[in-house]
């Protein structure tokens, strides 16, 4: 099956200190790179229902309802140790990944169930890509390959693979940056400048969700202020759901907001959830109130 | 050191001007030169001289002590005692010098180049003495002849060993042959899988590893070449035979060598891997070996050079033959080792030094070897180059190549920088 790719719609222009005509031309963003046999494109809604995560014999993650609304910029905030990571990686089947671990209940990807019979984790890890905390560009390859990796590892084939690293790095602002060393190993780039290559890289399979992993955690305030800018361009094309430790990125780039709490010794579960403007200025629960306050965790 | 320049210390303030500029094109930098370039921890001329002229005073001294006072307690104890009495003046003088900090840091510099000059005088050694006695029976005909019609009045400059040339190379390179996809397999194997039959397989090749190798000679021969060769050539004594031999004792080095280079590879980049939709197996092939190319080359070079000089498998497998044979699949085959084992036996001085030769000539071999596998193995992405270690555990460029950047001031690496580092 062969599907076109929707360009981005939005044109905003990422950073002012650059000359005008340069990079952001409309020509070479509408640009359609062609997939074959990848998923369908566009945002897609994603929903667990009464989630559970084990490690070995230690249950770290107990009934997580939640629903992340397609196109929409879902953040998983709370203290250490309280599950968001791992609930995250239940979500794109990362989980299973670790010896011991077992799971419980649902994950809804456009109402289909990830876990259910005859679903390929492959398949759903190429639907629901993943960023992590540390950036992880492969040292072996150059900028271009590593944005090219994700076609190779899932043998998805595209037809104009120039026009597909372009606006991959594009939407993850990098594409001013990086176009005059395409070929320059991707381990030789910034802390920040790989991070948004592992972006485009992920975004270069066209996911219908991207789960991100304190993207910023490990990263300076401008290049945190870069992803930022590209979580906000990205929105509507595709659901995000976004790990994070900083209440201001939270409030900044979300707009619906769970928050997360695990009891000494307990699984963690999620305390309240809703609209972020709602969770931060009148959250239901006196835990999100403190928490969102800083008065703990 | 590098002398100030005259307005570096003072005048115009560098620093401020330096981010004054608002882009980096029109930002002034002063001239590299004009910077006095200190490192705390360097090592000077003048820690140079000390050192000489400790060593001196500790040889006089010790030479005082022996030679004039006392009948002197034979030249090993002379030299350590003389080591002993340099280290501990050194540290005095040095301490009078710089302080303690300073005199214990020399201290265990002269403790780590000692031990390394210790390692390498039987290295050096060894090399040198078969470059003495190798180098006389060597002429360009050692690289073109055989033995074909030599005979032992001849000198030791007669014939050549082109033919064992022939063998090793042909048999250590079917021997790689076989043992790099093998042994880079079960390292896969060993490092990626979750089966419970690693175990096993780690203790029968570290098993393998240890095996004596004249006992992988003899695997070979009687399980292959005893029953087998009367029916057919190919299963006689024969080059291809002595590579099985080889394969069996540098297949372990290999697995071992790329299953702890393996390890190396951050555990992210598989992560990574998987989460962009990839199966294991293709998480394997095309991201943990690329990353980890340079390791697998360097299990390689390590096969290699054991392989190379390994005599003992040989001994029923090839056989040895005084001529060309550049058929591996059948009849007798020379290699070097073979060569040299067989001709410094003989009590013939021509032949000693023919053997020699050999030897000079296996060193040389190992020596082109080794710079094919580095080639061949080298990564091909990378514009400079830096150590695999280095590439894995920091990612990033190093700080000393920032300082270069900025020292040099090459306009692409101080463009560089400024995306780095501007604060806005």
């Amino acid at each position: 099956m062969t599907q076109v790719f929707a360009p981005p719609a939005s044109e905003a222009v990422t950073n002012h200190r650059d000359p005008p005509g340069d990079g952001s031309d409309p020509a070479t963003r509408r640009a359609v790179p062609r997939y074959v046999g990848a998923s369908p494109v566009g945002a897609v809604s994603l929903e667990s229902r009464d989630a559970c995560a084990w490690f070995g014999e230690r249950l770290v993650l107990e009934g997580v309802t939640l629903a992340m609304p397609a196109g929409e910029v879902t953040a998983l905030i709370g203290p250490s140790g309280c599950g968001k990571s791992t609930f995250l990686r239940l979500l794109n089947r990362m989980h299973e990944l670790v010896p011991g671990s077992a799971m419980d209940g649902q994950v809804l990807l456009d109402g289909q169930d990830i876990y259910g019979p005859g679903v390929r984790a492959q398949e759903v890890r190429t639907r629901i890509g993943m960023v992590f905390q540390k950036p992880n560009p492969f040292p072996a390859m150059s900028v271009r390959d590593n944005v090219l990796a994700g076609l190779k590892l899932a043998g998805i084939k595209c037809h104009d693979k120039d026009a597909l690293v372009e606006q991959s790095l594009q939407r993850a602002s990098l594409w001013r940056e990086v176009r005059d060393r395409l070929d320059k190993p991707g381990g030789e780039l910034s802390g920040g400048q790989q991070q948004r290559l592992c972006i485009a890289r992920s975004l270069a399979v066209s996911p219908n969700v991207l789960l991100m992993d304190e993207p910023c955690s490990a990263l300076d305030p401008t290049s945190t202020r870069r992803i930022e800018e590209s979580i906000d361009e990205l929105r509507q094309e595709i659901t995000i759901v976004i790990v994070t430790h900083n209440m201001q990125q939270a409030q900044r780039v979300s707009d619906s907001c769970a928050f997360f709490l695990a009891d000494e010794n307990e699984p963690g579960y999620v305390v309240e959830h809703g609209p972020t403007t709602k969770m931060f200025d009148s959250p239901e629960d006196p835990r999100t109130f403190d928490y969102v306050n800083g008065r703990f965790g | 050191m590098t002398d100030r320049g005259p307005f570096a210390p003072a005048a115009g303030s560098p620093s401020a001007s330096v981010r004054s500029g608002p882009s980096g094109s029109s930002r002034t930098r002063p001239p590299s030169n004009a910077r006095a370039r200190r490192r705390p921890t360097s090592f000077e001329a003048i820690d140079g001289w000390l050192a000489a002229a400790s060593a001196v005073s500790a040889i006089a001294l010790c030479w005082l002590v022996f030679s004039l006072f006392t009948d002197g307690i034979g030249w090993l104890g002379f030299w350590l005692v003389a080591y002993f009495a340099f280290v501990t003046i050194y540290f005095i003088v040095t301490y009078e010098r710089l302080g303690s900090l300073a005199a214990v840091d020399r201290l265990v510099t002269v403790a780590v180049w000692s031990a390394m000059i210790v390692v390498l005088i039987p290295l050096l050694w060894i090399v040198l003495y078969v470059i003495d006695k190798g180098v006389p029976g060597l002429s360009w005909g050692f690289f073109i002849h055989t033995q074909k019609g030599v005979t032992p009045e001849m000198s030791g400059r007669a014939g050549g060993a082109w033919h064992a040339i022939v063998g090793t190379v042909e048999q250590v390179g079917v021997a790689l042959l076989i043992s790099l996809p093998l042994g880079t397999m079960t390292a896969v194997f060993l490092s990626e899988s979750r089966s419970r039959l690693r175990r096993v397989v780690r203790i029968f090749v570290d098993a393998m590893s240890g095996m004596p190798s004249i006992v992988s000679g003899l695997f070979i021969y009687a399980t292959l070449i005893i029953p087998l060769a009367k029916d057919s050539k190919f299963f006689g004594f024969d080059g291809f035979m002595a590579s099985l031999a080889l394969s069996v004792t540098m297949m372990p080095t290999i697995c071992r060598t790329v299953e702890v280079v393996l390890r190396l590879v951050p555990h992210g980049l598989r992560e990574a891997g998987l989460a962009l939709g990839s199966s294991r197996a293709r998480v394997v092939w095309s991201v943990v070996l690329p990353t980890a190319s340079a390791g697998v080359a360097t299990a390689a070079v390590l096969g290699i050079a054991r392989e190379a000089g390994e005599t003992a498998p040989l001994l029923f497998t090839a056989f040895g033959y005084n001529y060309l044979n550049a058929n591996p699949f059948s009849t007798p085959q020379e290699s070097l080792p073979l060569f040299i084992w067989r001709f410094v036996r003989e009590p013939l001085a021509s032949s000693i030094e023919r053997g020699f030769a050999g030897a000079l000539v296996l060193l040389l071999l190992i020596l082109v070897l080794f710079a094919v596998a580095r080639f061949v193995g080298r990564d091909r992405t990378k514009s400079r180059p830096r150590p695999l270690i280095l590439r894995l555990i920091r990612p990033e460029p190093s700080g000393s190549r920032l300082l270069a950047a900025r020292t040099v001031g090459a306009p692409s690496e101080v463009g560089d920088l400024d995306d780095r580092e501007a604060p806005s």
